[in-house]
């Protein structure tokens, strides 16, 4: 039976649906099965083909360029796992003269344009504090990661912080009258107690870091060029289906990694039901 | 209990200094050094001296630099119009839908944002060129009918139509989840009871759910309007000369125009119009709650 509310059972709003969901992942189907055409064209379907695929691996630049997307965003995941579970724990456990504003200070850099700052780090890292280009790898990519690092451990914050209101304080009390000092309570109650939520922070800081293009386009240099930046001058000079696998490869390992994220956070959820 | 930082200075030192001082050296002396520089003027290429004049800001305010602000600003709000009227059925959908079909539909919405917005752009690109997929499939189609003129692809990107459906493709998560985390918390026995009483389904959606939905509505509508207005590579990659958004211009400025006070003073006018956005949001959010309330 239908019921007054069962909008999905009524036929216009399927189609609209669909339609919705044509717009949404038709361009994207597009553009994987194009990946695998034996042709340069991307819109003729000549056959499968592996070829674009090897055509990456044999692009030094390209696989360069991928890892130092992964040593970036690994890095800026570190730092900003480090300094957003801090901003949490203050938060949460403080109380003190500019809390407020410093609230609203953390949450800036989720709001603040993108373009404005990436080209306030472009007069950063040029005019104020010059990185040295000159610097073996990995340590000159120092500027993207801080750039990285600086947009999503307000994000970590927000996560971990929210993880934190579960915490149960009694516990904590309770070590601290068996004679626990504060390293031993956030080493043996207070971390494993934020897993969950560490987990997911750092999931969401790599994906915003290995997906970030216009923050990076404004740090990099011809030197410390990185996956989106790659594919952007390859879209730029050339539409062929090497941009296709290219992407295709990144579409798989950020789904992944989201499919991960997600099915940790799925597990937390059934545990606490449990 | 909330401690004071006297309760623990050690604990308190250690959690607050990195974040705080981080905040301070890497963000917000950045972003000062650009506020700085949007008063100054170009002496020589890299020598700018800071004159606390306006100029900057006047030269942004000029109708040349008025007009690419308003024009994105008008492709913003257009692009938020789109994806309201597109997401609003779909977020009722979901709210609706069985426990099953709202965890797919919720993870078919959610996915594509998740993937690289650059790809998502050039997804868009191989589809709207003039070689591209809707011009071939139509291309076909015409060349099935005999006695029909040589077929003229339509003209779909490098113009200002594809970088608004290219705003549409990209933001429409952004709309659909603050509408459906709005839709899921109403009463239902509201929307039930207007039906009863004879109402139908567009009156109830428009003098219900819409009044109702409003706080959620509008933060999906900042939500999807900020981020859009800040637009760079959607106009980068899918528009033409003509329809340069204002953080293409800053680019500009940047890289390759050389201009940066200029440069500072329209990233500075881009970032008080996002604030305004979001005070605007905060003002409607409190007041509604305020509603609540008094209820």
């Amino acid at each position: 039976m239908k019921g007054p509310l069962d909008y999905l059972a009524r036929w216009p709003l399927r189609l609209w649906l669909a339609m919705v969901g044509a717009f949404l992942y038709l361009p994207l189907l597009a553009l994987v099965v194009f990946s695998f055409n034996d042709s340069r064209r991307i819109t003729v379907w000549r056959g499968f083909s592996l070829r674009w695929y090897a055509e990456l691996f044999d692009d030094g630049e390209l696989v360069a360029a991928f890892g130092n997307s992964l040593v970036i965003a690994a890095a800026s995941t570190l730092i900003s796992l480090i300094l957003g579970t801090l901003a949490a724990l203050l938060l949460w456990r403080f109380r003190f003269a500019g809390k407020a504003p410093l609230e609203a200070l953390l949450g800036l850099p989720i709001v603040v344009p993108e373009i404005c700052l990436g080209v306030a780090f472009l007069v950063f890292f040029t005019a104020i504090v010059p990185w040295p280009t000159e610097l073996p790898w990995p340590l000159n990519l120092g500027a993207i990661i801080i750039a990285h690092a600086t947009f999503s451990f307000s994000f970590v914050a927000l996560v971990v912080r929210a993880r934190l209101a579960s915490f149960d304080g009694a516990l904590a009390e309770a070590a601290r009258d068996l004679g626990a000092g504060e390293w031993l309570i956030f080493r043996d109650i207070m971390v494993p107690h934020m897993v969950p939520g560490l987990v997911a922070g750092a999931l969401l800081a790599f994906t915003l870091s290995l997906d970030d293009f216009v923050i990076t386009f404004f740090t990099s240099g011809p030197d410390t060029i990185t996956f989106p930046i790659k594919v952007y001058s390859m879209v730029r000079f050339s539409v062929t289906p090497a941009v296709n696998a290219a992407s295709t490869l990144l579409i798989l390992l950020t789904a992944g990694l989201t499919a991960l994220a997600l099915w940790l956070q799925g597990a937390d959820i059934a545990k606490q039901a449990a | 209990m909330l401690q004071r930082p006297s309760q623990a200075p050690g604990v308190f030192a250690a959690v607050g200094l990195p974040p705080v001082v981080w905040l301070f050296a890497l963000f917000l002396a950045p972003l000062a050094v650009i506020w700085t520089y949007s008063f100054g003027e170009n002496r020589t290429l890299v020598d700018i001296a800071i004159t606390g004049s306006w100029g900057n800001y006047a030269r942004a305010l000029k109708p040349l630099y008025l007009a690419i602000l308003l024009k994105s600003m008008g492709f913003a709000a257009l692009t938020t119009v789109l994806c309201f009227v597109l997401g609003l059925p779909v977020a009722l959908a979901i709210t609706f839908a069985s426990r099953r079909a709202k965890l797919l539909l919720l993870v078919a919405i959610m996915l594509p944002f998740w993937t690289n917005l650059l790809i998502r752009t050039y997804a868009l690109m191989a589809i709207l060129r003039t070689e591209g997929l809707i011009n071939a499939g139509l291309g076909a189609l015409w060349g099935i009918v005999p006695g029909l003129p040589p077929f003229e692809p339509l003209p779909l990107i490098n113009n200002n139509f594809a970088v608004v459906v290219g705003l549409v493709y990209v933001h429409l998560p952004f709309m659909v989840l603050p509408l459906y985390a709005a839709l899921d918390r109403l009463d239902r026995s509201l929307i039930e009871a207007s039906l009863d009483l004879g109402a139908g389904h567009l009156a109830t959606l428009w003098r219900v759910v819409v009044p109702l939905a409003l706080p959620g509505i509008v933060s999906g509508i900042i939500i999807t309007f900020i981020p859009a207005l800040g637009a760079y590579l959607t106009p980068d990659l899918l528009g033409g000369t003509n329809s340069q958004m204002i953080a293409n211009v800053i680019e500009r400025q940047f890289r390759s125009a050389n201009d940066w006070p200029f440069g500072a003073a329209l990233s500075f006018l881009l970032m008080y119009l996002t604030f305004a956005a979001l005070m605007v949001q905060a003002i409607i959010s409190r007041r509604s709650a305020e509603r609540e309330g008094a209820r």
